[in-house]
């Protein structure tokens, strides 16, 4: 175990755990919208910044989604200079994503109401943190939806700039994985639907044999049975009424 | 052409090529570097060609295509060797009068000579001439004697003479060697070369690989692409030097596809050191493999990054990553990587060849050597030089680069590419060199110079700048990605007579917020263009706000008044 401070606080972690889950773990919060467990880090957000002092002693400002605990570091979650940097990160995403309840809900807590930058137009919730492209590619396996183009002009999409991507198989990972909202999924009437910021795709979802229940995309249960190497005859019924 | 086995053979090699060479002959280089290109070089040199073969002088006379000789304002540019005998504007009509006077009969022609701004004299020799006199062409001086494309003309110039030295050096010795010298990294960072090399050699992994960074990509700045255009092989020595201290067999070249003719250097270079054995298994019967992959550059600013090089190297999207484990350690595909960029690798044969003492005594106390700069902007002398670290701005930019054209006055000059800062006269005999560059606000960088006269506007300058850095941000990270969009957006309004009285603080904000909060380094010193300006002109920014005028009448600030 690996011994470390956090805001003076004497605490340990198994060594290789990020700051931030070192903190999480002993219920201090650092803020952050991109990090999720199920991928790997990425530090776009910014937001989990934190300072920190080696048992070296240097001094510096480190991603705590990706730093990993050292024995002896001191780590600070709350200075001035953080809190600095976090107000203004909120103010730059509030001008982004005017109408995001996530963001200013986040915004409010860190004592930020208004920004004065100027504000982007259209209800736009995405903040480009790739959660969604990351678990599609990551955890899903699929690829189905990827950041393209650089900057400003930085956008989720679908392969080509397609209005359906060939391979999503309609799971929604993306949706759940998404921190603002900013891509959501309807199930009607047997068939999902799921809403990216600049397109959508319908899915025909199946049918169980036995209760009758629409429970996932065909695509999805096909993608299972092929990936898994089991007949998809197992997936007549849905998880409940299967034995 | 059989492969070279020993370094006894690489020696009576280069006394056969050097031994059938006449120094007494005449041999007329042509500068073919891109700014001569731009001026026409290429039909001036076929029509020598030509010329000589009319007038039956091949027995007399030789005629080089060569790279880059740096005085680009002047091109296209002509010496004439052995005595040095420097034209410059030379035109096709000029070519038959050169052979049939300077050649056969020794006599100048007068309107090609140079003509000094200061005494309005004519300058016959290239040596004597000011743009050249005050430089120190170490690394650069080759290319004006050498044909980019034949290995044989490197060779006569001593080239490869390093590698044959460094591979009976044990690899530690190089490297302590390096560590004396000070190399620090051309790239921008200027990190020691050599504690990056040490650690690379130190970090556990069997694969370990050497990367040189030709993906130069700041406007203004074309020293590395020179180089590589003008001398390819230089660059390939010092990488092999580098690769046989680190223990690495494979090197890679990331260089832009929009420098086709470095492109074309570069891969004859490769083939030709392979034919002869400088690259491959064994070299020069040493035991060392080691060989060199070009990978072309898609033309994103962001790939010069070192991380977001190797992942576009790897074939992912060229972005960066956080470098807490450093690229020594994991780099590219996960392994231990070296990268410097060109102008480090062409240094290290010098190094290596003339030792670490003597590399030493050129520069200042905590950067050596010299520094290649490319001047360009509202400057009299627009092209490369190459200058020891410690030489004052003044002098690089009035003594060198003649001053400022068209009568006006000097007001500032940006170094370090878009990421760099201004530095105004009042800082004019600062001592260029990495850390008095760095106190300055600004920063050494690749080395572009853009000096700007007093009809610049410095809001208008810095907005120039964050527009490119804008455009080149990866959009990884969200404080350079909206934190510059939203820059620009201020700065636009205070171009245009929108400005408003918290912008200064917000700008300021703003821009320290990026330099704390970006994920990497483009991000980081993307403020610099604001905050020097900022710093050294910001009444400038106060007349815009609050009198609406641009001092310089660059802005139209009545355009958008609603």
């Amino acid at each position: 175990m690996v011994k470390l401070t956090v805001n003076g606080r004497n605490i340990t972690a198994e060594e290789g755990t990020t700051i931030l889950y070192a903190a999480r773990d002993n219920n201090i919060y650092i803020p952050t919208l991109c990090e999720n467990e199920a991928v790997a880090p990425y530090g776009a957000c910014r937001l989990c910044l934190v300072e920190i002092s080696t048992a070296k002693g240097r001094e510096r400002l480190v991603t705590s989604c990706i730093y990993q605990v050292e024995e002896g570091l001191d780590v600070r979650t709350d200075t001035e200079r953080i809190r600095n940097i976090r107000r203004m990160l909120l103010e730059l995403l509030l001008a982004r994503c005017p109408d995001s309840d996530v963001i200013q809900d986040m915004a409010r807590q860190a004592g930020v109401t208004r920004t004065r930058f100027k504000k982007q137009k259209g209800n736009n919730k995405c903040i480009l943190c790739a959660n969604c492209a990351r678990t599609c590619e990551e955890v899903v396996g699929v690829a189905a939806i990827s950041l393209a183009r650089r900057g400003v002009d930085r956008e989720l999409t679908t392969p080509f700039n397609e209005d359906f991507s060939e391979v999503c198989i309609g799971c929604g990972s993306c949706a759940y994985s998404c921190p603002t909202g900013a891509i959501t999924l309807e199930d009607t009437n047997g068939t999902r639907r799921i809403n990216w910021p600049h397109n959508w795709m319908e899915f025909k979802l199946k049918k169980c044999s036995v209760c009758g229940k629409y429970w996932a995309p065909e695509k999805q249960v096909e993608y299972v049975a092929a990936t898994s190497g089991t007949p998809l005859s197992d997936y007549d019924a849905c998880p409940d009424c299967r034995d | 052409m059989p492969k070279l086995k020993s370094p006894e053979e690489l020696e009576a090699l280069r006394k056969s090529l050097t031994g059938k060479r006449d120094p007494e002959k005449a041999v007329i280089t042509v500068c073919n570097g891109t700014g001569c290109h731009a001026h026409g070089c290429r039909a001036v040199t076929a029509a020598f060609e030509e010329e000589v073969k009319k007038q039956d002088l091949s027995a007399r006379v030789d005629v080089r295509a060569t790279g880059c000789h740096g005085f680009c304002e002047r091109g296209p540019l002509v010496v004439i060797k052995p005595q040095d005998i420097f034209y410059q504007r030379v035109r096709v009509k000029d070519v038959p009068e050169i052979l049939t006077e300077t050649v056969a009969k020794g006599n100048t022609i007068e309107r090609l000579l140079y003509t000094d701004r200061q005494s309005g004299k004519k300058i016959t020799y290239e040596h004597d001439v000011p743009f050249y006199k005050l430089q120190k062409r170490l690394v650069f001086g080759n290319n004006g004697l050498i044909d980019p494309t034949s290995i044989d003309d490197y060779l006569a110039v001593g080239g490869y003479a390093a590698l044959a030295r460094a591979l009976k050096m044990a690899p530690e010795e190089i490297i302590g060697e390096v560590k004396k010298a000070g190399l620090r990294g051309r790239g921008g960072g200027g990190f020691p070369a050599g504690n990056k090399w040490e650690s690379t050699r130190n970090a556990q992994g069997n694969t370990k690989f050497v990367i040189c960074n030709a993906d130069e990509g700041d406007p203004g700045a074309y020293m590395d692409r020179s180089l590589v255009e003008g001398n390819p092989h230089s660059a390939l020595e010092g990488m092999l030097i580098g690769a046989y201290a680190i223990g690495s067999h494979q090197g890679y070249i990331y260089i832009r596809n929009e420098y086709p003719l470095a492109v074309r250097h570069v891969r004859t270079a490769i083939q030709q050191a392979e034919e002869y054995g400088l690259l491959g298994k064994n070299i020069l019967g040493s035991g060392f493999d080691f060989s060199i992959q070009i990978n072309r550059g898609g033309g994103a600013f962001i790939c010069g990054e070192s991380t977001a090089l190797m992942a576009s190297l790897e074939g992912r999207v060229g972005e960066p990553r956080a470098k807490y484990i450093h690229t020594s350690e994991q780099g590219l595909w996960g392994q231990p990587t070296n990268l410097n960029n060109v102008e480090t690798w062409a240094n290290v044969p010098l190094i290596i060849n003339n030792g670490a003492e003597w590399y030493r005594q050129i520069g200042t106390e905590n950067s050596k050597g010299t520094k290649i700069f490319s001047l360009v902007g509202n400057i009299t002398n627009t092209g490369l030089v190459e200058v020891p670290m410690g030489i004052t701005l003044r002098e690089i930019i009035f003594d060198i680069g003649g001053g400022i054209p068209k009568g006006r006055n000097f007001k500032a000059v940006q170094t370090g590419g878009p990421s760099g800062g201004v530095i105004p006269e009042s800082l004019l005999d600062l001592k260029v060199d990495f850390d008095e560059l760095d106190k300055a606000g600004s920063m050494m960088g690749s080395g572009g110079m853009i000096v700007m006269d007093d009809k610049t506007c410095m809001v208008d300058v810095a907005k120039y700048f964050v527009s490119f850095l804008e455009g080149e941000s990866c959009g990884k990270c969200l404080p350079c990605r909206e934190g510059l969009q939203q820059m620009r957006e201020i700065l636009t309004g205070i171009t245009e007579g929108r400005g408003k009285s918290g912008d200064i603080k917000l700008l300021e904000e703003l821009c320290d917020t990026l330099v704390d909060a970006s994920l990497c380094a483009l991000g980081s010193t993307a403020p610099n263009p604001v905050l020097s300006t900022l710093r050294y002109f910001r009444d400038e920014y106060e007349t815009h706000i609050k009198d609406k005028k641009c001092p310089a009448g660059v802005c139209n600030l009545e355009a958008v008044k609603v």
